[in-house]
């Protein structure tokens, strides 16, 4: 195959069918240096934020929402085309305006009914009509149901399941449309349907000829979609803005068909580079330009939204896109991936201000560039936005060409996709292994029906041989209970825009998740090292506890404790294993929960740990705040402890700090942000998020303490934590670190 | 053999050069106006730790230390203890961990000299220009500071000076300027850091019934700091 689009590229495999990874392999050009070459926003970029800051703060005035189509059916060419300003050099919206939002009611129309009264307006007639005569996913997944799975999910022992909305976490290969055109894809699709045709019709094979004919179709749309905006994307891009406008249409039109809980955007900014340097070569494209482009799609990416209920948004706290770009990291060959555009995109924080989205991670080896590990740390000190995951550990398991959806989940780009399965609360599994089947706060009966355990204090053996037993019951019903999720959502939200821009042999993975690791651990840690008598209620059930004696407890890189959180993931992974999972996928664990963590404290009783009913919980896999007695690294170092191998679809940590407790002057401040990720990387720890808190957040955690557990701060010779501190040193603090009085 | 610490802190970034551990010692014989560590005072508190397993606590940190980490000793005072430091720095050598030792060069016998063989910095708390007030405000003596001074530059091991800049006691800029001016008579000082003075330690003072002379002191600002600074030669800044 060739186009007269690749004149320049240097030839390889990615000619002979669709291999990007080849091509970027084949024509990158690392880059070393630091970012002295970086260029600031131009006129017409700072007009575009503008506009968006504007409509932004409009948005946010009119209570998070800034205006919805009720009467059209998100797709890919249902509405006129949209502009942020009449100057968008990448273009593209998911409805006819900035910011407004579509209605998505193929994940359920519950969902998209409550999602718009919440915010006063009402789902067109027409469209509740439609969605008389169509199954959703949301019909589907609760026709088969069982009772068991309907109890699990009411008390909350599994929680946030995507059976109510989009699954998300499936990243479309968008660069292939920059690469090869649509057209190119389209002929390849063909022909491995043709190929499947050849076999016989399995059950398997019948439904996969029809996502290939529903992917060839939707293929065909995207090119449509692009047409209503002007562009021809049948052939391959020509030009660094086309590359990067082909791109972004297939993560459009991703967005247009789908409301997933992660629409996250792959790992583009090497694979522009290459475009970027051709059109520098061709003297078409100066440094100021190609950082135009780059900071034009960033402003587009901040421009998605999705429609989502109050209570969605409360349980992924706000309204999160987790629209993830992977950022650098090294190849199979030990060259490393970061180019001048890894740079540019992380330059957007500074050009179009510091934002949560896109999601920007940086794959972290300990042999990156020291002059890239530097501005990573720069960047982080000065917007808080990076969030930085082992590319070591991931490169091992998934080759130089994966991706991060969601926050940690890595997957190959375009050959391997995901079954997001949200995640069971452990703690509340352990009050329901201890009370025999109940659960203490919602009364529900379920699991194996044994009564609470009768003893005066309780031991630890007799406890995890209950554990396990639960362990193994709820297990096989959350694997089972994810097999129905999937089978509807490929049957009544199939997404098959982006599955066309996946390899038709892909990989599954079922990325089942646990919250309350921390609890469980220093509750059965309570359980073994201290005395923990059970306290009853008239009936018999255990409501809380009475914990005497000190234990050791997880974030003290203490091993007696640390131990048995290792334990826990080896074993829910191991047990998770025994159900086999919809369509042969490899069954993977993440500790995840970024800002949940509250709601499921909220709905589990008191805990052996000392935790009190309703307490939340700490964050993802983060240790339980104020238990921590021997600084930062040593929590590090418990969490660096839990087994990647069990846990390979992510193990989160948040981690916070403020300027001053990272050294004294900046330079050194970034020097030792790049040692503790250094040394926190090399220990195999997985992730990690920054914040190196700024003026803002330590406001807010001034008024809302209980979200910042964790704040440590540090004067010369010992460390305060700064909930710890009087609101009178907490306003001192603030006022000494930002010269501002409150 | 066994030491007293008063607690372990394992990411210190600004107690000498890099990431560090930090190992407070127990026991302390001054009584400084402004210590912020009144729990370290008691030579019979804290808890005991044979130094073998300090070391492998350390170790275990050892991946944060790259470049110019390292392990810090503060206290307390870690003279009072200088065997048991001596020890621990020993074994730490063995392994290539960076050395400092957070003193206020109190006290001066063979066990601190044995120390100073293992010492890669050393970051001395001079406190007070004159005897007078030394003796007013810590109940120790600049004389054995000076001495102890004497001794590192003998050595020359490198040394930060320290000091914390106490509203209305230690903010003249006569004080600081003589403290540069000690400075520029050991080739041994490479850096002096200007502390300004906190009240955090407020409700350690209240829990120990101990009474707290400078609660009510405000830290100085900004501005006072920079210019106290500004008065330091540009090499120790």
């Amino acid at each position: 195959m060739e186009f007269t689009e690749w004149t320049g590229f240097v030839e390889g495999e990615w000619q002979v069918g669709v291999n990007v990874r080849d091509f970027i392999d084949k024509n990158y050009k690392p880059y070393t240096g630091d970012g002295s070459f970086l260029k600031g926003p131009t006129d017409r970029t700072k007009k575009a934020l503008a506009e968006f800051e504007r409509l932004r703060e409009l948005e946010k005035d009119r209570g998070g929402v800034l205006s919805v189509d009720t009467s059209t059916v998100s797709s890919l060419c249902n509405y006129k085309p949209g502009y942020l300003i009449d100057e968008d050099l990448i273009v593209g919206l998911q409805t006819d305006e900035p910011l407004k939002r579509g209605v998505n009611p193929f994940g359920g129309i519950r969902m998209a009914r409550s999602a718009c009264e919440a915010y006063g307006y009402k789902l067109s007639d027409k469209i509740e009509e439609y969605f008389t005569y169509r199954t959703t996913h949301n019909d589907g997944v609760f026709r088969v149901y069982t009772d068991e799975m309907k109890a699990a999910r009411h008390c909350a022992l599994l929680t946030g399941l995507p059976d109510a909305y989009g699954r998300g976490r499936i990243i479309g290969d968008y660069r292939r449309i920059a690469l090869y055109g649509i057209d190119y894809l389209i002929a390849e699709k063909k022909k491995d349907k043709e190929k499947v045709g050849e076999n016989y019709m399995s059950v398997d094979n019948v439904r996969l000829l029809e996502e290939l004919y529903q992917q060839i179709n939707f293929l065909g749309k995207l090119k449509e979609m692009a047409k209503l905006y002007g562009y021809d994307i049948s052939r391959p891009a020509s030009t660094a803005r086309e590359a990067i406008q082909w791109t972004y249409f297939g993560y459009l039109a991703a967005n247009k068909a789908q409301n997933g809980a992660a629409m996250s955007f792959g790992r583009t900014s090497t694979f522009f580079d290459i475009y970027i340097e051709r059109d520098m070569e061709r003297g078409i494209l100066d440094e100021t330009g190609a950082q135009e482009l780059i900071d034009d799609l960033v402003l587009k990416l901040r421009c998605a939204r999705h429609l989502r209920t109050p209570e969605y948004n409360e349980l992924f706290g706000g309204d999160p896109m987790w629209i993830t770009e992977s950022i650098g990291g090294m190849n199979l060959n030990h060259k490393t991936l970061v180019t001048r555009s890894s740079f540019r995109m992380l330059n957007t924080l500074y050009n179009l201000g510091a934002a949560p989205e896109p999601n920007l991670t940086v794959l972290w080896s300990h042999a990156l560039p020291e002059a890239f590990k530097k501005f990573c740390a720069k960047v982080s000190r000065d917007t808080d936005a990076i969030q930085y995951e082992s590319d070591d550990l991931m490169r091992s398991q998934f080759g130089d060409d994966y991706a991060i959806a969601c926050c940690v989940s890595a997957m190959k780009v375009g050959k391997q996709m995901q079954f997001f399965g949200a995640r069971t609360n452990l703690a509340k599994l352990l009050l329901l292994a201890i009370n025999g089947g109940v659960d203490n706060v919602f009364g529900t009966h379920i699991g194996p029906q044994m009564g609470p355990m009768e003893d005066e204090v309780l031991d630890y053996t007799k406890v995890m041989e209950r554990f396990n037993i639960y362990l193994e019951w709820l297990c096989r019903l959350y694997v089972n209970t994810m097999n129905c999720i999937h089978y509807m959502h490929d049957k009544y939200a199939y997404e098959k825009t982006q599955m066309a821009l996946h390899d038709t042999d892909v990989e599954r993975l079922m990325a089942f998740g646990v919250a309350g690791l921390s609890v469980i651990t220093d509750s059965l840690s309570a359980i073994k090292y201290a005395t923990v008598k059970p306290i009853r209620d008239e009936s018999g059930m255990i409501v809380d506890f009475e914990t005497i004696g000190d234990f050791p407890k997880y974030g003290n890189d203490d091993d007696r404790v640390d131990e048995i959180a290792e334990d826990m993931l080896v074993r829910v992974h191991e047990e998770l294993k025994k159900t086999p999972a919809y369509r042969g996928a490899r069954h993977t664990l993440s500790a995840l929960t970024i800002t949940s963590n509250v709601m499921y404290g909220k709905k589990t009783g008191s805990t052996p740990d000392g935790r009190k009913k309703g307490e939340p919980f700490a964050p993802g896999a983060n240790p339980m705040h104020n238990r921590e007695h021997n600084g930062a690294l040593a929590s590090l170092n418990s969490v660096s402890k839990l087994p990647y191998s069990s846990a390979s679809d992510g193990i989160s940590n948040t981690f916070s700090i403020i300027p001053d407790a990272l050294g004294r002057s900046d330079e050194e401040r970034v020097d030792n942000l790049v040692s503790i990720l250094d040394g926190y990387f090399l220990n195999n720890a997985h992730h990690i998020n920054v914040n190196v808190m700024n003026r803002e957040t330590l406001l807010d955690a001034y008024d809302h303490p209980e979200k910042y557990p964790n704040l440590t701060i540090r004067v010369s010779g010992y460390a305060v934590n700064f909930v710890r501190l009087s609101k009178e040193q907490q306003r001192e603090v603030i006022m000494r670190t930002f010269h501002t009085a409150i | 053999m066994k030491g007293r610490i008063h607690s372990f802190q394992s990411l210190g970034t600004v107690d000498g050069p890099g990431v560090r551990a930090v190992v407070f010692m127990q026991g302390c014989p001054l009584r400084c106006i402004c210590c912020h560590n009144p729990d370290t005072w008691d030579v019979a508190g804290g808890e005991e730790i044979e130094s073998e397993k300090l070391v492998e606590k350390i170790l275990r940190f050892r991946n944060y230390f790259a470049g110019k980490g390292g392990v810090t000793v503060s206290g307390g005072e870690p003279f009072l203890q200088s065997a048991f430091v001596c020890e621990l720095f020993e074994k730490l050598k063995v392994h290539g961990i960076h050395t400092a030792l957070d003193t206020s060069g109190c006290l001066w016998n063979e066990d601190v000299e044995r120390l100073l063989a293992f010492t890669d910095l050393v970051m001395l708390d001079h406190k007070y220009p004159t005897e007078e007030e030394y003796r007013l405000y810590t109940k120790g003596s600049l004389e054995t500071t000076e001495k102890f001074l004497g001794e590192l530059e003998k050595r020359g091991i490198p040394t930060w000076f320290r000091r914390v800049i106490i509203p209305g006691k230690s903010d003249s800029p006569a004080s600081v300027a003589s403290l540069n001016e000690v400075a520029r008579r050991h080739t041994c000082v490479e850096k002096i850091e200007l502390l300004p003075f906190r009240n955090f330690c407020v409700e350690k003072y209240q829990a120990l019934g101990i009474p707290f002379p400078l609660a009510e002191t405000p830290t100085p600002d900004k501005e006072t700091m920079a210019s106290l600074e500004a008065l330091l030669d540009e090499k120790y800044r």
